[in-house]
């Protein structure tokens, strides 16, 4: 299995392909389109990340000391940006996840480019992550 | 229709701004609009050349700094036709003038009496009434909308009793563009010698208002959306229910005369504009009205209205479109929809990278977005320096958009 950073630096390597924002975009999109909705049962607000126009849960689960996450969104673009999240850090032990710095956001741009409110949204969103871990 | 439109967008230069090295396609003028050069080189010459403390310094500039403020006091009250100079009020926006009407005129009431609002107003003419609810046992009454995104009326002249004592409504809605009848819902009120506030934020720089003609008691509106700088706004209050009221914030410049035991207040307008005002805010806002008046207010009115018609008949066309817009033709060029099975953020976001602006969300107007029955809309919104072609772009940018996203 790829360390975090090795899953971080594959992520900047699929976004380097695209050199226009519009097709970064698309790619983030269909990645939402392809996640699995979560079951309504899990659509509580205790899985709900605050500082988000839109609704986004994101359930962990602790299997055999590892952490795995389910994520959704009522938007798609959140939905796809949380995949990546979800996908650099599932299956993930604790040590891994707190040791751990991110740094793929910075480098595909989605911060700059990405609307304040969402920005604060994706912070929180690592933020949770981080304090289930502790 | 507006000569020189051209001439008109070079008034604004941060139209000719790039973002993502597209051009700017600038459409929430609802939220805030932009500046003309002229305020933005009014504000810069005032600090330039004039600035010092307003009412407060016996030395040129101080007074040469007060006359400009005091200018802007009787610019207002001719743009609004106010009876008295002493009637207008300097605010920090719209929501701090309803605050204080909240604040200061709730202090004359008493417990069980009634305060009427509408389903579409902006959080500003909510929870100042929530926060009076603190401290007086008021009721708040709500003027439900009808499936055509109007006010009725008639179950607003039910609202009305004997407890009634201030009907308190926007004119035109920041989410659904509707024009409400503030004549007749102001007619209505004092029939039943209730008092009217109405929030003209949305309307101060679309529509020429005259507060003796329409008889209104309150009127609140700010200096960002009507091209001024922000930070300024203002309260219109008749005289006599101003001097009813008490001060709102105690401090320097609301005072006649401060010892430890008692204090005695100034007169109006001081009484309600404790402290250093924003007064070069209030200089811009001279301006601004001045630039509002130059071009005419039936002009920007009769423009806007065009560029509304267009965006909605294209918009219309579009498949799973949800238009929150009245059939009716009160309304102006603040348009809010959903595209079926679409976030309006991923609307938004989308569009933001095509170069175009526009709001999403709930616009501040909670209670009206769970009457529609959806957690947000997308806004568009249209003033004076945009143009058809900005629509068709928009437009177009939007089908696109919503094909990348449709799933
Ligand atoms: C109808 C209405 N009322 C009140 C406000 C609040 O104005 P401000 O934030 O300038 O105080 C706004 C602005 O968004 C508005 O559109």
């Amino acid at each position: 299995m790829k360390t975090i950073d090795q899953t971080q630096q594959e992520i900047v390597e699929e976004f380097s392909m695209f050199s226009d924002w519009m097709d970064k975009y698309e790619y983030i999109i269909d990645m939402g389109k392809n996640l699995e909705q979560l079951p309504d049962d899990f659509k509580k607000d205790e899985f709900l990340i605050p500082g988000c126009q839109s609704r986004v849960w994101l359930v962990p689960e602790f299997r055999d000391d590892k952490v795995f996450f389910k994520t959704d969104s009522d938007a798609i673009i959140t939905k796809g940006i949380a995949c990546l999240i979800v996908r650099i850090f599932n299956g993930r032990t604790k040590e891994e996840i707190s040791k751990s710095k991110l740094f793929f956001i910075e480098k595909i741009g989605l911060v700059q480019n990405l609307s304040p409110t969402r920005a604060n949204g994706l912070a929180s969103m690592v933020d949770k992550i981080y304090r289930y871990v502790k | 229709m507006i000569d020189n439109l051209n001439k008109i967008r070079n008034d604004f230069p941060i139209l000719k701004t790039k973002v993502y090295d597209k051009p700017l396609v600038f459409l929430d003028s609802a939220a805030s609009s932009q500046k003309p050069d002229c305020v933005i080189n009014a504000v810069a010459d005032f600090y330039k050349r004039h600035n010092a403390n307003i009412h407060r310094g016996v030395y040129f500039l101080s007074q040469k700094a007060t006359a400009l403020y005091e200018e802007t006091r009787v610019k207002v009250q001719q743009f609004i036709n106010a009876k008295y100079s002493h009637e207008i009020i300097f605010t920090r926006g719209t929501t701090e003038g309803i605050n204080l009407v909240a604040s200061s005129f709730g202090d004359l009431l008493s417990d069980g009496d009634e305060v009427i609002i509408s389903e579409m107003e902006h959080h500003a003419n909510i929870v100042p009434w929530q926060l009076l609810q603190k401290r007086k046992k008021i009721v708040i009454k709500v003027i439900p909308i009808t499936s055509d995104f109007q006010l009725d009326i008639a179950a607003y002249k039910k609202l009305i009793n004997q407890r009634t004592k201030l009907v308190s409504v926007t004119h035109i809605s920041n989410t659904l563009g509707t024009i409400n009848p503030i004549q007749l819902i102001i007619d209505i009120a004092h029939a039943n010698n209730i008092p009217v506030l109405i929030d003209a934020a949305q309307s101060i720089h679309h529509k020429a208002i005259d507060v003796q003609k329409l008889d209104v008691d309150f009127l609140v509106f700010s200096g960002h959306k009507m091209y001024a700088e922000t930070g300024i706004g203002i309260l219109y209050g008749k005289e006599d229910l101003l001097n009813k009221m008490p001060p709102y914030q105690g401090g320097g410049d609301m005072i006649k005369d401060v010892t430890f035991e008692q204090t005695t207040f100034a007169e109006l307008p001081q009484k309600f504009e404790a402290g250093t005002t924003n007064y070069s805010g209030a200089i811009s806002l001279k301006v601004a009205i001045e630039y509002i008046e130059k071009i005419g207010l039936d002009k920007i009115a009769c423009y806007e209205g065009k560029l509304q018609d267009y965006a909605i008949a294209k918009l219309r066309k579009m498949p799973d479109i949800q238009l929150y817009t009245t059939s009716k033709f009160n309304k102006t060029s603040v348009i809010s929809f959903n595209i079926k099975g679409i976030h309006h953020e991923d609307i938004g976001t989308m569009l933001d990278k095509m170069g175009i602006a526009v709001r999403t969300g709930g616009h501040c107007t909670y209670p009206l977005m769970k009457k529609l029955g959806v957690t947000g809309t997308v806004r568009a919104s249209f003033v004076l320096y945009n143009t058809f072609a900005e629509i068709d772009f928009f437009v177009k940018s939007l089908q696109r958009v919503v094909n990348m996203l449709k799933n």
